[in-house]
């Protein structure tokens, strides 16, 4: 049919494929330009990304460092757990895998995809944490569809395990995932989405030291992310361990005295300010957090009436009530108001023309009286004649209404009230009546109880302030404790020299509130034989108008504090106790009280096996320097009936003991006769004879009033030292 | 008056560029699936242009004038044939394009590109290559618009596309004039323009697939997907390459099926500008001998016949080694005698089979 002779001659005109010719050979220019834009310009940058793809950075995770108390002992440990994590350098698409992996792995499958929105911007290669923490049947599901969902990768971290039960809780803080807002600010700079820092409390102030620093392994892997090999390992770096200034034994009679009770203890060194113990009630379960806690739990902790979150003992702003007694009293004696002020209390005095209530008529009150009895009316007389600024003077000076410094994440500063301070916050000018019912610490005063406790210890250590601390700053890198002091500004430490008059009426004072003899306020936080003195406080939480017209469901019982140490002058042990709608400060005193107990005995404890020790001394061993601490009440001779001479109640001083029963007595009384001290050397065998022969051996030392001791004194707890090893 | 035809008169200078190209290709396949489930695909494909060749030798032997005698038997046939893939074909990728005879899995769409050739060709040829009317333009249109329409809804856009450049130099070497051809482009684009807005003919995968190789961005993992991968793989090569079965694009399965649509990209990744400016030229080499067949034909459906073959060939080395440096949208077409696949080759031995029937009887007359 086609091949007759009709188009035999035709031809195909040679210009049109001469046209063909040079469209082809424009085509392959074309290509081959296109091969030398990608293959030689763009090779480094290709060659970039094809490394990219090829390799994936995986985290080794850092363990963080664990936390010990003072003795060493574990509070705060890490255990092994496996986390899940998406990696979204996938060639299918990950969104459709979701409802599986929601449903495998027990998420919220919308809390899953807002997870993943949250990373839409972080690089492709990063994997994202998903879950933590999973269980057996959770890992057997990634490995049962490892090939079904290649994106889900398993990590094997280390996780926090705090103490049960909220057990210091606050004071320990938690650990979480960093927070989208945290990441915009700018001291999380080095932080990246779904890095753990510590949100609160100790991990959270020490985070820099305890995270260590995380490794990483640099993986080959397939376009299925299968790894096919490894190529550098940079090792993770574990953070440091952080040893407490608290004392478990101490912290555990803490959370047992203030039991279900809602408040907070603080107990101090008073001459370190390491923090013994820290316990704020209600608390939570840190463990909760330490897993991504869900959100309806997290609300309901945040909305909980009763703020289980915030730690009272550096957060609570409360009125002081009586515990701001003691700040009246310095301000007074040093100012010479309060030494010859008599006052008569017959249930109270009427100041500018309003009643002023106090408790009890308690006839005349002088200061060495009105510290013990509590008498409102004396101090209502006293604030009247100091005026509010000078008392606001005397509060700032103790660091009342002051931050303290603690290395603990947002403390609370409180409030001091003056002429000042209301023109500022009100515009009005300050009425002299307002002041009176400051001078019993009500009004517009509140305080920490961790400034409660700074300015008592301050003040019965002749005005030697320190800041508190919970971590003991030698095992702090230099530039890390600088950065402290600048991160938690506060009062710190501080040196008011004190009247020594002042000093001797105030720490007396406080020893009679514990003295059922003084019909002190606190008498049944009475230990036998311990010098335990304090101040205790009943803050009312609302004035009597406002009380007629709250409703009920509102606790309106008065907040109870005690204030206390031991022994009365440079004490080694102050306590805080503050008990929310404890009705009264004598309550919180007997929580105290049981704190105090625990503290003795654990110190009769260690002396009583470093004795042992000593018991068997090797030849040519020294004389065992001694302190103790003791009270007139646990003497023989215990009256009473009257008031005490304060110079006869001593408490405490140094000695030295020798463990050898004879011979080397001398070696001892050169040794204090060399140092022109008054210590003593005892001679006799130890530790059967060392309560007799103590008790005859023991002078207090020249920084005691009285060098001459009237009375037997008996020693009830102490505490014993060597210079040297003991062998 | 027929002259004594003999297999001297046979191509070989072309077929020895042809046989370069297979054993890369061999090569390339074998570097591209020896750690994966298809390792043996090199052998197959070595099986593959056996047959091809086998085809090859038998289809130059047939006159190319009886070819152009039986070419609208065999167009009603594939016609039908197209009809029954839709109706009973077997599925795979979602798409229906295989039809079972026997053991044999046939996907008559490839098959078809060979037919039109011939089909188009005889056409032209019968006009004599003088002026077209309108009517006879579109008669061709619907000569070819008709299994390009079949294909396009099996869905296979690639190979739909393939049929076009058979067309377009059966209009251009037939006589269509430039006034005709300004107007065919100007209501062709608006056409396109409707279509492509329409949003009935493309479905929206495709649509995306052709778009996303202006910025791979938009479609992080679908096609854009490819085209980044695929540009990873060439630029990966630079200039020397990464060398034969090292480029870590495509032995770690980054690069999407790295045997068949972008071996070219993994031969880059491999063995670099040089290697793969190397393959350029070798199809520049064929396309202008064929070019040269074509003039050198006895006749104009000979030379015609070639013209297409060389349209087809030259559109699919266009499209996938441009998608591959991302100059062009993923359409799924093969490159010939690199990719994978038994069609393909067949096809393009075949076709290279029939150019060498019309240049083994350029001297006839």
């Amino acid at each position: 049919m086609v091949s007759n002779g009709s188009n035999r001659g035709e031809k195909v005109p040679s210009l049109k494929l001469a046209v063909i010719q040079y469209g082809i050979l424009f085509m392959m220019l074309a290509l081959a330009g296109g091969l030398w834009r990608l293959q030689v310009l763009g090779a480094q940058n290709y060659r970039a990304l094809a490394e990219q793809n090829r390799i994936r950075k995986e985290p080794i995770m850092a363990p963080r460092g664990k936390i010990f108390d003072r003795e060493k002992r574990l509070i705060v440990d890490n255990y092994p757990s496996v986390s899940c994590f998406l990696v979204r350098e996938q060639s299918h698409s990950v969104d459709a895998d979701l409802p599986l992996i929601a449903r495998g792995l027990n998420l919220d499958l919308d809390q899953l995809r807002a997870t993943l929105h949250r990373f839409r911007t972080s690089p492709g290669y990063q994997p994202i944490p998903i879950k933590e923490d999973i269980s057996a049947d959770e890992q057997a599901f990634i490995a049962a569809h490892r090939n079904e969902l290649p994106e889900l990768e398993t990590i094997d971290e280390e996780r926090r395990l705090y103490p049960r039960d909220g057990f210091a809780a606050h004071l320990i803080g938690y650990v979480g995932e960093v927070s989208e807002d945290d990441l915009n600010n700018p001291r999380f700079a080095y932080y990246e989405p779904g890095d753990v820092v510590g949100k609160a409390g100790v991990e959270e102030t020490y985070d820099a030291l305890l995270r260590g620093t995380d490794g990483s392994r640099d993986v080959i892997v397939d376009s299925h992310g299968r790894e096919v090999g490894y190529l550098r390992t940079q090792h993770a770096i574990p953070g440091q361990d952080l040893k407490l200034t608290i004392d478990l034994d101490i912290q555990r009679a803490a959370e047992q005295a203030l039991g279900d009770r809602d408040g907070a203890v603080v107990v101090m060194n008073p001459k370190s300010g390491e923090i013994l113990a820290m316990v704020s009630h209600p608390a939570y379960d840190p463990n909760e957090f330490a897993v991504k806690i869900n959100r309806t739990d997290w609300s309901k902790l945040l909305a909980d009436p009763d703020h289980p979150l915030m730690n009272r003992a550096i957060q609570a702003q409360l009125a002081p009530g009586s515990t701001f007694k003691i700040l009246m009293s310095v301000a007074g004696l040093e100012e010479g108001v309060a030494q010859d002020m008599h006052v008569f209390c017959a249930g109270g005095a009427t100041f500018y023309g309003h009643f002023y209530k106090c408790d009890r008529h308690h006839g005349m009150v002088d200061i060495e009286h009105a510290i013990p009895w509590s008498c409102d009316t004396f101090y209502y007389t006293l604030a009247n004649k100091l005026g509010i600024d000078t008392i606001a003077r005397y509060a700032h000076s103790v660091g009342l209404g002051e931050k303290t410094g603690i290395d603990l994440p947002n403390e609370a500063s409180g409030i001091v009230p003056s002429t000042e301070w209301k023109l500022k916050n009100f515009h009005e000018k300050w009425f002299a009546g307002e002041t009176i019912s400051v001078g019993i610490g009500q009004g517009a005063v509140t305080v920490t109880p961790i400034q409660l406790a700074r300015y008592i210890s301050g003040i019965a250590s002749d005005g030697h302030f320190v800041r508190p601390h919970v971590v003991d700053p030698s095992q702090l890198p230099a530039g890390f404790r600088e950065s402290l002091l600048d991160q938690f500004p506060g009062s710190g430490d501080a040196t008011i020299p004190l009247n020594p008059e002042t000093w001797e009426i105030i720490t007396n004072g406080m020893a009679g509130a514990t003295d059922p003899t003084m019909g002190g306020t606190a008498a049944a936080s009475h230990l036998d034989g311990v010098d335990f003195a304090g101040k205790t406080g009943t803050a009312q939480v609302a004035s009597h108008e406002a009380l007629e017209h709250m409703g009920h469901g509102v606790d309106t019982r008065p907040n109870g504090w005690f204030v206390g140490v031991i022994p009365r002058r440079d004490p080694e042990f102050v306590v805080c106790v503050l008990w929310e709608h404890g009705d009264w400060g004598s309550n919180a005193a007997r929580l105290a009280a049981q704190v105090a107990t625990v503290y003795v005995n654990k110190q009769r404890l260690l002396e009583k096996n470093v004795l042992q020790q000593a018991g068997a001394p090797k030849p040519g061993a020294g004389p065992v320097e001694m302190g103790a601490v003791w009270s007139e009440s646990g003497a023989g001779g215990r009256s009473r009936s009257g008031v005490v001479e304060d110079d006869a109640e001593l408490h405490g001083g140094h000695f030295f003991i020798d463990p050898e029963p004879a011979g080397a007595g001398s070696s001892g009384s050169e040794q204090s006769d060399s140092e022109g001290a008054s210590e003593k050397t005892l001679v006799g065998s130890v530790p059967a004879a060392a309560a007799d022969s103590l008790a005859g051996a023991v002078r207090a030392l020249p920084s005691w009033p009285g060098a001459a001791l009237p009375f037997k004194p008996e020693p009830v707890w102490w505490k014993a030292t060597t210079k040297e090893p003991l062998p | 008056m027929r002259r004594f035809l003999s297999f001297r008169d046979f191509d070989w200078g072309l077929l020895g560029l042809v046989l370069i190209l297979s054993t890369v290709s061999v090569l390339e396949i074998h570097s591209t699936t020896a750690h994966t489930r298809f390792a043996s695909f090199e052998s197959k494909q070595i099986m593959f242009i056996a047959a091809g060749m086998a085809g090859m030798f038998i289809l130059a032997k047939i006159d190319y004038h009886r070819l152009l005698d039986w070419s609208p038997w065999a167009y009603v046939v594939f016609i039908v044939a197209l009809i029954a893939v839709k109706l009973v074909g077997h599925k795979a990728l979602g798409a229906k394009r295989w039809i079972a005879l026997g053991p044999i899995q046939f996907q008559p769409s490839e098959w078809v590109k060979l037919v039109l050739v011939l089909v188009v060709a005889r056409y032209f040829a019968n006009l004599g290559g003088r002026n077209l009317t309108w009517r006879e333009i579109f008669k061709a249109f619907a000569l070819v618009g008709i299994p390009m329409v079949l294909v396009l809804v099996q869905p296979d856009l690639g190979t739909t596309l393939t049929y076009a450049p058979i067309l377009v130099a059966g209009l251009f070497l037939g006589g269509i004039s430039l006034r005709q051809a300004a107007i065919l482009i100007v209501c062709g684009v608006a056409l396109l323009a409707g279509v492509w807005s329409s949003g009935k003919v493309f479905k929206s995968y495709q649509k995306a697939r052709l778009t996303s190789f202006i910025n791979p961005d938009n479609d992080p993992r679908g096609s854009g997907y490819q085209i980044r991968q695929s540009l990873i793989a060439v630029g990966d090569g630079g200039i020397w390459g990464r060398g034969q079965s090292k480029g870590s694009q495509t032995q770690g399965y980054f690069l999407p099926i790295p045997y068949t649509d972008f071996i070219f990209a993994a031969f880059s990744e491999e063995h670099g500008f040089v290697g793969a400016l190397s393959v350029l030229l070798l199809y520049f080499f064929i396309l202008m001998r064929l070019i040269q067949n074509a003039q050198t034909a006895a006749d104009l459906p000979g030379s015609l016949i070639i013209m297409g073959i060389v349209a087809v060939l030259t559109f699919q080395i266009a499209v996938n080694v441009g998608m591959v440096i991302g100059f062009m949208p993923v359409t799924g077409i093969p490159l010939p005698l690199m990719s994978y696949g038994g069609s393909s080759v067949l096809f393009t031995f075949l076709a290279l089979g029939v150019a060498m029937n019309v240049r083994m009887r350029r001297f006839v007359n």
